[in-house]
């Protein structure tokens, strides 16, 4: 079970909130203060790509945040219920939207993500995508 | 934080003063001010990023755009930035090769003068 759950409207002023509790709960789990930057750039990053699926496929459901603890390991999962292989409208790394239409790669979230967390797993689920990342903890508040 | 955004003149270029966090959220307001300024004829910016305390792709993307913008025109967008949180960003998608980066806003301005 996740430490912290959070499920939120596809809606790009709840990304910052995201942010906010997962780096909150990396401090409560050990992830070293010189990581936290990297944890919340890479939530934020996820979430927002999350928010552009879900506005442009299934704007009614909520994108999913857990935060857990593991031995010596915090991880974030990030998941929508896009349909696995739809193309992605607007935000961070998408093909649409103010990084892709000023010539940025698409992807460049899932680049971003992939630059800054420890460990990277992005799987297709049967309701979406999953983004699986994770920073080394002390696993302070088990 | 919200996001804060102002502009001003100095030695003929653009300041634009950005203030808080530019992501998802907020990043429309930055592209905003920045095709206002281009729509009226300014073409030599400078974004302060002193103050900035989150920047995402989203962001990038408004500056790249901006950037996009003011060479149409023979212009420059060159950003003001010292913290690393936020230079970080920009060394990960290779754009620390894309813009020019000072240390402070005169230090921009004198290099945008050398240039011409």
């Amino acid at each position: 079970m996740a430490t912290v759950e959070l499920s939120f409207t596809a809606l790009p002023a709840h990304v910052r909130t995201a942010r906010l509790v997962a780096t909150a709960v990396a401090r409560r789990s050990g992830v070293d203060e010189s990581l936290l930057d990297e944890v919340r750039l890479a939530v934020g990053e996820a979430c927002s790509r999350a928010v552009a699926g879900h506005q442009q496929y299934c704007p009614a459901e909520p994108v999913r945040l857990a935060l857990t603890d593991l031995a010596g390991r915090f991880e974030v999962e990030v998941t929508d219920t896009c349909a696995p292989g739809a193309k992605w409208p607007g935000g961070a790394g998408s093909d649409s939207g103010p990084a892709a239409a000023a010539g940025l790669p698409a992807g460049l979230g899932i680049a971003v993500i992939e630059g800054l967390a420890d460990e990277v797993q992005i799987s297709e689920t049967s309701g979406g995508t999953s983004i699986r990342m994770s920073w080394p903890s002390t696993g302070a508040s088990r | 934080m919200d996001l804060k955004l102002d502009h001003h003149s100095k030695d003929g270029i653009e300041i634009v003063d950005v203030e808080g966090e530019i992501d998802v959220y907020t990043a429309p307001r930055l592209r905003e001010l920045l095709i206002e300024l281009v729509n009226n004829r300014f073409y030599q910016l400078v974004v302060n990023m002193e103050k900035v305390e989150f920047l995402d792709s989203t962001g990038l993307g408004v500056l790249v755009g901006g950037l996009k913008r003011v060479r149409a025109h023979d212009g420059s967008l060159d950003l003001v930035c010292t913290q690393e949180r936020i230079l970080k960003i920009f060394r990960i998608t290779g754009l620390t090769k894309v813009f020019g980066i000072h240390d402070t806003v005169d230090e921009a301005i004198a290099a945008r003068r050398a240039e011409k």
